[in-house]
């Protein structure tokens, strides 16, 4: 064994160059971030503290508050599609590929499934948009261009890309599953549907809420295929705009729109307390129920 | 072994056709689901070897000799800057892996090695930042950029994206330390090796996490468009990605450019990741399985 004083040394040697960046280039911009919420940084006496000022213009501000809880519902929309969407798909593409019944052509299945998750969103964007472009006549109805059906359409886009991602999550953790139980179940005559309900998914409820939470996280901190498809002011009369957009438009500023840091330092603190409380809550409530289930 | 299978075929009769039955249900979705998946890929990649009237004329038709055109290539390599933007994402996405392997290999292996008291909340710190929302705090970080002078350069990007990176990889290589045994180490040291010495000796048995780890890296740095568009939105240092954006905003009636310069974002990164796909998902089931 190392000495402790050698110990103390290397262990500080080998962490330090990753630990800096990581503080100083995601920890610390996060923290400053919420520092700068309560801050007046632009006024012409330099830095002032203004409290909660920012959050005040923010929630009372007429247009102001009206696009966030525009924004804050349509990624509400965007979550719950991806819930009901990509999860379940998700779980049934990773079910099938841990049958059992398919013998080598599983790790085929499983890699062209993966394809469009290692697209950029900016090209799903374009594909989808070609493909459902009433000139090529496959959808007559504009549905990028409706209201109603803009977000659900841009979320199913999101969906078909990511979709291979809960499927691999919950893959590698069907995998986990050992054999043996599997194998007492099947003697026992329990068919591939029954063992896949009370056997296998009991036992990976764990990974399987870890994945809506991700899936939560992702869908919050979504913006690219939005932005690709639709911009910073994102139509039709921002049916489209989520958290993600409107966060861009505050602190870069847009047409009809100024630049304002500390507005924008402030909706990022915002939304990075929408993402931790359900976080948090859900760890503290839901997780450890299910890991305590587990053993 | 004979009389045993006699048996078990005719007892289980019914139940072999069942599973056939199921094989069948089973392979018959799954193509179902790899149609929709890569149909759309497909489409787009086979109409970029097309004129505009066969683009609009028949969709989903094969290219013929009649219908074959690669104007659209040309107009994107005139006209775009793609060769321009697929150096600037080489070096962003190289570099950050190259940085990230090195810095969280070494991390990990510090935090498996040394159990000191303050080990296991370093350790948790890194854990935390898997879920960390790092967007979110793009505002300070662009001020820091501008302070340093980095803004529009690929630096800015590499140096955020390694940090993006590093929470997630220390952790995956955690877990394969975790597997290197004791005797090695211990051997390593009575032969008089220090510290740095006995890393570099442990590091080839952790191969197949550092693949793991650089193949993870890759693809949301390849494809991200979030930071391109704000610390490096200059011609010269645009990505793949923001260039494609910014091309297709442009050429938006120019079908076969557009779907040229969809073809060109898709291709390279689907290669690597069949290529890469077994290092990818033995990734993926390190972090998910334990």
């Amino acid at each position: 064994m190392t000495r402790p004083a050698t110990a103390r040394w290397s262990l500080f040697l080998f962490v330090l160059p990753a630990l800096a960046i990581y503080l100083a280039f995601a920890v610390l911009p996060l923290a400053a971030s919420i520092v700068m919420s309560f801050f007046d940084t632009d006024s012409p006496g330099g830095r002032v503290f203004v409290g909660l000022a920012n959050y005040y213009y923010l929630f009372t501000h007429p247009v102001t508050s009206a696009r966030f809880w525009n924004a804050l519902m349509n990624n509400c929309e965007f979550f719950l599609i991806h819930l009901i969407v990509e999860v379940p798909i998700g779980l049934l593409m990773a079910g099938l590929l841990t049958s059992g019944l398919l013998g080598r052509s599983e790790g085929i299945y499983r890699t062209l499934l993966f394809v469009p998750a290692t697209l950029s969103v900016v090209i799903v964007g374009f594909i989808w948009r070609l493909i459902i472009n009433p000139l090529w006549g496959l959808v007559g109805f504009p549905l990028l261009g409706n209201e109603m059906t803009a977000l659900p359409t841009i979320s199913l886009m999101s969906v078909w890309q990511y979709v291979g991602i809960p499927m691999l999550f919950l893959y590698s953790a069907l995998l986990a599953v050992p054999e043996d139980i599997i194998e007492a179940a099947r003697l026992d005559g329990a068919g591939n549907w029954r063992i896949f309900w009370n056997i296998k998914f009991p036992l990976i409820a764990p990974q399987f809420g870890l994945i809506v939470i991700l899936t939560y996280i992702w869908t919050f901190n979504g913006f690219d295929l939005i932005f690709a498809l639709n911009g910073s002011a994102p139509g039709p009369n921002y049916s489209t705009d989520i958290l993600g957009t409107l966060f861009y438009r505050t602190f870069f500023g847009s047409s009809g729109q100024v630049a304002d840091l500390d507005l924008g330092a402030t909706v990022a603190t915002v939304i990075f307390v929408i993402i931790l409380l359900v976080t948090g809550a859900y760890f503290w409530l839901v997780q450890r129920r299910l890991q305590a289930h587990q053993i | 072994m004979l009389s045993s299978s006699k048996v078990s075929s005719t007892f289980y009769g019914t139940s072999r056709h069942r599973m056939l039955l199921d094989r069948l249900i089973v392979h018959g979705l799954l193509i179902f689901f790899v149609l929709l998946a890569l149909g759309p890929i497909c489409v787009v990649i086979l109409n970029s070897f097309k004129t505009t009237p066969a683009i609009f004329g028949g969709p989903f038709d094969l290219p013929t000799a009649a219908t074959f055109g690669v104007d659209g290539y040309i107009r994107v390599f005139t006209r775009g800057n793609f060769l321009l933007n697929y150096r600037n994402s080489l070096i962003v996405t190289v570099s950050t892996i190259v940085l990230t392997v090195v810095l969280s290999a070494l991390a990990a292996y510090g935090l498996t090695e040394y159990r000191l008291k303050i080990t296991p909340v370093i350790a948790a710190l890194f854990v935390v930042g898997i879920m960390l929302p790092i967007r979110l705090g793009t505002v300070p970080i662009l001020k820091i950029m501008i302070t340093w002078g980095l803004v529009d350069t690929l630096t800015a990007l590499i140096l955020v994206y390694t940090a993006m990176s590093i929470p997630i990889a220390v952790t995956l290589m955690m877990a394969y330390f975790r597997t290197v045994p004791t005797e090695i180490k211990e051997a390593a040291r009575m032969d008089g090796a220090g510290e740095f010495r006995t890393f570099r000796i442990v590091l080839p048995v952790v191969k197949p996490g550092l693949a793991a780890v650089a193949t993870l890296t890759m693809l949301p740095v390849w494809n991200d468009l979030w930071f391109p568009l704000i610390l490096a939105p200059g011609k010269a240092n645009q990505t793949v990605t923001l260039g494609v954006q910014q091309f297709v905003g442009q050429f938006l009636s120019d079908y076969p450019a557009l779907l040229a310069a969809l073809t060109l974002g898709v291709v390279p990164l689907v290669a690597l990741y069949v290529i890469f796909s077994r290092q990818f998902v033995r990734g993926l089931s390190q972090g998910v399985g334990k």
